[in-house]
């Protein structure tokens, strides 16, 4: 498959997207962002990914909208409809890991991107930034959806309102970030985690994201019914029966995926 | 059994299944194969040993609607004459419960086969949809009269009128849908559901059916008149004088379907 502004690659069952226009900080554009939509629904649907890695190419993660393809004429409401939503629902129903590696700036729908993938990997170096108060917007691409989950409200508001830098450290704190690592070992870093997440019974971390996102919208008993299904469905797996021997035989189980 | 071209019947425990079975064109409903359906069920009906129905659908989709390559070229006297709908019509005439299964795409001629089922079960990920707008059409099977007995005039007229796609969860909302389950446990869930229904009085069950499906035509007054009796008519069933014996003997009722 051929893409402009988005490099696809799978290695050892791990599907890394690189976000590759460096020469604008890898700003989104329209075709940027159709072509991250349907690189993820390739690597769902691909049985020889396992985990996916968002990355950016050059200087740092995405800097957010290109700001030279917004003018007076553009409806914002619908860029929204037809691109970045499309984008996050898509992550969202990525049933495979997907971790967002960021290196420098994650800024404006950059952070949002970060923040709708599962795992956030930092460099040392490398802060998140909801810009869009500067040109006098609202935080969008989901933004709010994720960030009031993982801080609260108090402090996504302040986030939101003051867009100031959140430095790797302090995104650590504030639960935002998975892991902080430091740059010259960063790739190295991010690569393991993934290759981990790839080596992990597949359909139970499929099964445990819907369940997990279930219970965000489900009553208990609701929630009950569907975690019983789930554990259904992955007492049904090659992976379950291989757990259960290698526990039996006293050695570390060889998940395949299903 | 008749050998059917393109839908595949089994019958499990006392279960009658039919499968669309044209997976490469997503079970795109042609004339033979509306046909093949109604004689499936028809044969169900007359063989006494199937108490509950199932339909689903085979691959990516339960059905993507009419074959519209078909169609496309008829006039409105071959419609008159051909009077293709009369087959959808013997399927109100069926007694038994007929239970939907569906997943993927649950479009046009395929909506208007899943509003044909008493209750429907679909996967997590289906989409409900009338497109039959963006061809210059409108749905012809009961779409319109079915869905606007579901879901009020209001709804049915801006999902008929806007062809937009209805996600399983708002077709729980609005009561199109029974309920929604993991996708890998669809068919699992409708026989687990057909399985309780089946050893039920199949008596009871049959007049069930008939007495609710006439409280969506008939007055509440003419409704009730009905409803009674069926009431009265079941005192001459075997299985109301077990299932009353059972009660009060404080035992497990074994019915009869007499």
């Amino acid at each position: 498959m051929m893409y402009e502004s988005i490099k696809y690659e799978v290695n050892n069952t791990v599907c890394v997207i690189t976000l590759n226009r460096p020469e604008a900080l890898n700003a989104f554009t329209s075709t940027m962002n159709k072509e991250i939509t349907k690189a993820i629904k390739t690597a769902e649907g691909s049985d020889e990914v396992r985990c996916i890695v968002i990355k950016g190419a050059g200087k740092g993660f995405c800097s957010g909208q290109d700001l030279s393809e917004v003018d007076n004429s553009m409806d914002h409401g619908e860029v929204l409809r037809s691109l970045y939503g499309p984008m996050v629902k898509k992550i969202r129903e990525c049933e495979k890991p997907i971790v967002a590696a960021v290196h420098g700036a994650a800024a404006g729908a950059g952070f949002s991107l970060a923040l709708a993938c599962d795992f956030r990997i930092m460099a040392e170096k490398s802060f998140f930034m909801n810009a869009f108060i500067q040109v006098g917007l609202i935080p969008d691409s989901g933004n709010l959806y994720y960030l009031r989950r993982l801080v609260g409200d108090a402090k996504a508001l302040e986030i939101s309102l003051f867009g100031e830098r959140i430095l790797s450290h302090d995104a650590l704190k504030l639960g935002i970030a998975t892991k902080v690592v430091p740059n010259e070992s960063f790739e190295e870093e991010v690569l393991n985690y993934a290759t981990k997440l790839a080596a992990l019974p597949t359909k139970a971390v499929a099964l445990t994201k819907r369940a997990l996102r279930a219970a965000g919208d489900l009553e208990l008993s609701d929630f009950l019914e569907y975690e019983a299904q789930g554990q259904r469905i992955a007492g049904l797996t090659a992976d379950h029966q291989e757990g259960i021997k290698a526990f039996m035989e006293k050695r570390k189980p060889v998940f395949i995926g299903n | 059994m008749t050998e059917f071209q393109f839908i595949t019947t089994s019958i499990q425990k006392e279960i009658g299944i039919v499968e669309l079975n044209r997976p490469k064109q997503y079970n795109s409903l042609n004339r033979q194969m509306v046909r093949e359906i109604v004689e499936a069920l028809e044969a169900f009906e007359h063989d006494e040993f199937v108490r509950v129905m199932i339909i689903s659908g085979r691959g990516k989709a339960f059905s993507s609607g009419a074959d519209i390559d078909e169609m496309a070229s008829d006039d409105s006297i071959r419609l008159e004459l051909l009077n293709q709908f009369a087959d959808w019509d013997r399927v109100a005439l069926l007694k038994k419960p007929i239970i939907g299964a569906v997943h993927g795409y649950v479009f046009g001629g395929g909506f208007e086969l899943a509003l044909s089922c008493d209750v429907l079960i679909a996967a997590e990920g289906t989409e409900f949809c009338f497109p039959e707008v963006n061809l210059g059409v409108m749905p012809g099977a009961g779409g319109t009269q079915r869905l606007t007995k579901l879901v009020g005039r209001t709804k049915a007229l801006e999902w008929i009128w806007s062809a937009k796609r209805i996600p399983a969860n708002e077709a729980l909302q609005y009561g199109v849908v029974n309920r929604v389950v993991q996708p890998e446990l669809l068919l699992e869930e409708a026989l687990k559901f057909a399985d309780t229904i089946s050893k039920k009085p199949p008596l009871a069950i049959r007049l069930i059916k008939e007495s609710v499906t006439k409280a969506v035509d008939y007055s509440l007054y003419e409704g009730m008149q009905y409803e009674r009796k069926n009431f009265y008519l079941l005192f001459s069933s075997e299985d109301q004088k077990e299932g009353m014996n059972a009660f009060v003997e404080k035992r497990t009722p074994h019915f009869k379907g007499r």
